[in-house]
């Protein structure tokens, strides 16, 4: 729940993986499935006397980024040397963003804790390189020695700042979840990719100062770790004991937060502008990237609702993941529009959910047949469910794929009235006590005979029927 | 002298026979020119023109490369420790442009550590000697190129150049030396000292030599961003400066900065100067004095920027992936501690410890952004002395004094500093600057400054020209020359 005390700031590294090369060299961005450091060349290794040169398609990219978070994208932009020493980073400097971001001043809208949208603002947004990844030999703390993979250094990170707006952990997440939306729906990047994400949130309760929880990849990990934090602030409080400004580690496996270090630890980067850059006057290329941004989440939402006449809540589930709302508007097309939103926002994602799977395991045909069976009475609605689970279940075998051979093949086809009758027949037949209870005037009874008619025709009556018919059976006698 | 030595390769002679005469030369001497000989792929290129000669500005010339600038298969070390062993998998872009017009890459020369020195003492293979006096240094930081050239090591040399480091050499072995302007020859390759200041050059015996080197290295390259677009330069593979330089000097309006004579100036320096000002007046070039007024904050603002600069360069020398490593590791920073503590010398240590200073927070502003307007103030000194209505080129001393004794100055890093005062303008402003011999004090050569303006190295080069077809100092050979 929202609560008043709680402040809480986001600093999001959105990777742009999408794009096909390194931020300042030709190196391919397609490495998750290959060996370490074999996409490297000498300029991502930092070899002695090479040199940057900024991939234009990264600007677009951020530009479009940018524009999608309302910012303000600035004139001419500047390149920055944040220098630290670690051995991810092989030339001991960051090339990032500092005074003269690429994007200042945006927004976002977001459902807050109160179901009400929330505008939360953008400080700026920036780019910069990622460096290498470390892999320890055993866990961090025990391990003899560590490796270094490079493929990943040098990919386009872009970083987002948030002012502190955000009132609790659930609102944390849903911040989360909208940004990697409006990724995605950007074309600028694939939230599955391991790293894609990475996350710095800064907690603080009114009047105390802040702790940064670093490097955190999940929404999930995020939510808790800031739960975590705001229960031990609050009790160090309780106690007596100032929160002082310290980074935090988020240990996944035990659900806490450590300290890592205090203000008084913290590097100085002694930044300065990349003397191998020059700045960039981007204002020129923002007329033609914002031709071409596509639409975004909040506009489509409304257009579903105008276009399809479906329900807000609807159109916002549907549009909430890119891939959803494209495979919606494609069903939409061949099937009743109210009809799929229901069929998609409120049972295929929840199956989807549970498995903890995507949209691509299921294809939009398959859910025109299912919707079709649906309108024409051919199968009821338990039915309908039941071919979408077993084809999600079922995923990868050939023989499971067309939902009218899994309805033929499950005997899930809805009864014919016959043989409904004859369930219905029978049902009265048996249960004498049921309709001595109902002839009484309890008319809750019916519903037990009813259950005996889904049962002899294992679910494929429909039940609506099914009441009416045995009222009929019952008041006739 | 290039032109001979192409003309007779042309004719029949022996590339072969040219490399291992100056290989045996090489060995024979005492000057330690070269940190690295790449002999054997010299020669068995050399052996294949003669097969089957090819083309190119530079067929079958040898040439030698100054140490910061990195050639495939071939030790780039900087004359630095924690270099040693340090093998680049890739070519510089000046590199890529020898090998193209054919020349032949003989072996890496020494230089002051990182290209930190005005002497080539701070290698951490020794100091390279003078070959007019080998008790004296060579100036630097380019000073095994220079050595290599005067003492006939090598035909040409490329060098780098961040604060003179071309010119000061050139001046002090009595060759010439061109610092191009800043964004002409691809900096792709050259390993950073201080990346807003520095440009590759070449060192030759003679103008025309410098001017064909030229001709081959500058040119766009988009693998260096800060390298000047097409338009501004010329299309590779055209000569472009070779032509300019028969135009003479009449026409052409010569400064003469008042801030770069008077105190500290060797007096037999300021009237070799003053004699060539005069000669290239006969030769029909008008002259008047100019002011630079902010020369004398050149100094400061140039070494805090190299300094700064160099900090975050070199922080990545680490012996991880590549270059010195010793003994067992230990855990990651102890163990870069250790090799960054033994692999570089004293000057590089003071220079990193200066920079990082200067860009720590709160002192930011004080140093590196006061240094960077400084800078501005000396460009536009430049710009309006060089405007039009005004000079066409500037004259000055490169050095304010010839060479000087090894050890002399080594103790006393101000002293050394103070040597760069006339050549560090020219590179904060990014223009273009040669040293050409003008004479000599004490049998020790003296070299003339020739500055233009941005991209204008062709007037240059026409008036360097004009003023050693008309004197004799470059013909002058040192004692050491076996």
């Amino acid at each position: 729940m929202a609560e008043k005390d709680v402040i809480i700031g986001l600093e999001v590294h959105v990777q742009l993986n999408r794009l096909r090369s390194k931020l300042f060299c030709g190196c391919s961005t397609d490495y998750h499935a290959s060996d370490p450091n074999t996409h490297t060349c000498p300029v991502c290794l930092g070899l002695p006397g090479t040199l940057p040169v900024v991939n234009r398609r990264a600007v677009e990219y951020a530009i479009r980024v940018a524009l999608a978070l309302n910012c303000d994208i600035q004139g001419e932009t500047l390149f920055y040397r944040k220098n630290y020493y670690y051995p991810d980073l092989p030339k001991a400097f960051q090339i990032t963003q500092y005074d003269f971001p690429l994007g200042l001043g945006g927004s976002i809208l977001i459902k807050g804790e109160d179901g009400e949208e929330k505008k939360i603002r953008i400080t700026r947004v920036h780019m910069e390189e990622d460096p290498g990844r470390l892999v320890h030999a055993g866990t961090i703390d025990r391990a003899k020695y560590s490796m270094v993979d490079y493929n990943r250094c040098g990919m386009s990170l872009l970083e987002v700042v948030t002012e502190p707006d955000l009132r609790s952990p659930k609102e944390a997440r849903s911040f989360l979840d909208k940004l990697r939306n409006i990724l995605e729906y950007l074309d600028v990047f694939d939230g599955d990719l391991e790293g894609a994400m990475r996350i710095d949130s800064n907690i603080s309760l009114t009047g105390g100062e802040r702790a940064e929880v670093k490097n955190i990849s999940s929404h999930k990990g995020v939510e808790k770790a800031l739960a975590y934090e705001i229960t031990r602030q609050r009790s160090a409080r309780r106690r007596g004991v100032a929160q002082v400004q310290e980074t935090r580690h988020y240990d996944e496996l035990r659900g806490i937060t450590v300290s890592i270090r205090t203000k008084e630890e913290a590097h100085d980067y002694r930044y300065f502008p990349e003397p191998d850059l020059v700045p960039m006057r981007i204002a020129d290329w923002v007329p033609k990237v914002e031709a071409e941004l596509p639409e975004l989440p909040d506009a489509k939402r409304e257009r579903f609702v105008a276009q399809y006449a479906i329900a807000d809540d609807h159109a916002r589930s549907l549009t909430s993941e890119i891939r959803v709302a494209n495979f919606y508007e494609v069903v939409a097309k061949r099937a009743p529009p109210r009809l799929a939103a229901v069929w998609i926002a409120d049972v295929l994602k929840g199956e989807l959910n549970y498995r903890d799977v995507t949209i691509d395991r299921f294809s939009s045909h398959q859910m025109v047949e299912i919707l079709d069976m649906i309108e024409k009475g051919k199968i009821t609605e338990k039915a309908a469910v039941e071919v979408i689970r077993t084809i999600l279940d079922h995923s990868g075998d050939p023989s499971v794929v067309d939902p009218v051979a899994v309805v033929e093949a499950k005997g899930l086809a809805r009864a014919e009235d016959d043989a409904v009758k004859a369930a219905v027949r029978a049902a009265v037949e048996e249960s004498a006590q049921a309709v001595a209870d109902y002839r009484a005037g309890n008319e809750k009874a019916i519903n037990f005979i009813v259950g005996v008619v889904m049962k002899k025709t294992r679910g494929r009556a429909d039940p609506g029927e099914a009441n009416r018919l045995v009222k009929e059976a019952l008041d006739g006698i | 002298m290039l032109r001979e030595l192409k003309e007779g390769l042309a004719a029949g002679a022996s590339a072969e026979e040219v490399v291992s005469a100056i290989f045996e030369k090489i060995k024979r001497s005492r000057l330690n020119a070269y940190n690295c000989l790449s002999e054997e792929s010299a020669l068995e290129r050399a052996k294949n023109f003669d097969k089957k000669p090819w083309g190119g500005l530079l067929a079958g010339v040898p040439i030698a490369i100054k140490s910061s600038i990195s050639t495939k298969g071939i030790e780039t070390n900087c004359s630095s420790r924690i270099l040693s062993g340090y093998i680049p998998p890739y070519d510089a872009h000046v590199i890529e442009r020898l090998k193209e017009e054919g020349a032949i890459i003989i072996g890496k020369t020494n230089m002051d550590e990182f290209a930190m020195g005005t002497s080539t003492e701070t290698s951490c293979l020794g100091p390279t000697r003078n070959p007019w006096d080998t008790d004296r240094v060579p100036g630097g930081s380019s000073g095994g190129s220079a050595a290599a050239v005067a003492a006939g090591e090598a035909p040409a040399a490329l060098g780098s150049d961040t604060g003179g480091s071309i010119r000061c050499p050139a001046s002090f072995c009595g060759i010439v030396g061109i610092k191009p302007t800043y964004g002409l020859v691809s900096r792709y390759g050259l390993v950073s000292y201080a990346n807003s200041l520095e440009q590759i050059g070449p060192l030759a015996l003679t103008v025309e030599d410098a001017a064909l080197v030229l001709d081959v290295i500058a040119g766009h390259d988009p693998r260096d961003s800060t390298s000047a677009e097409q338009d501004r330069v010329f299309l590779p593979h055209t000569e472009r400066y070779l032509p300019s330089l028969t135009n003479g000097v009449k026409g052409l309006t010569l400064g003469v900065p008042e801030e770069y004579f008077g105190e500290g100036v060797d007096p037999e320096v300021e009237k070799a100067v003053w004699d060539a000002i005069s000669k290239l007046e006969d030769l029909g070039a008008a002259w008047k004095m100019v002011s630079l007024p902010h020369t004398k904050y050149a100094l400061a603002a140039y070494y805090i920027i190299a300094m700064s600069e160099a900090s975050s360069n070199l922080a990545r020398f680490d012996g991880l992936r590549y270059g010195l490593r010793l003994g067992a590791d230990q855990d990651w920073h102890t163990t870069f501690s250790e090799i960054r503590a033994a692999g570089f010398g004293p000057e590089v240590k003071r220079r990193i410890l200066l920079g990082t200073y200067a860009l720590s927070a709160g002192y930011y502003g004080r140093y590196y952004l006061k240094a960077l307007k400084v800078r501005t103030l000396i460009k536009e000194d430049f710009e309006r002395a060089l405007s039009a209505g005004g000079a066409d080129l500037l004259v000055t001393p490169t050095m304010p004094f010839p060479a000087f004794k090894i050890g002399e100055r080594i103790e006393d890093p101000l002293s050394l500093y103070m040597a760069d005062v006339f050549t560090v303008p020219i590179n904060l402003a990014g223009v273009p600057a040669i040293s050409v011999p003008c004479g000599f004090a004490g049998g020790l050569p003296i070299g003339l400054q020739i500055i233009g303006r941005h991209f204008d190295e062709a007037s240059i080069l026409r008036a360097a020209k004009a003023y050693e077809d008309a004197t004799p100092y470059h013909e002058a050979v040192p004692k050491e020359v076996v």
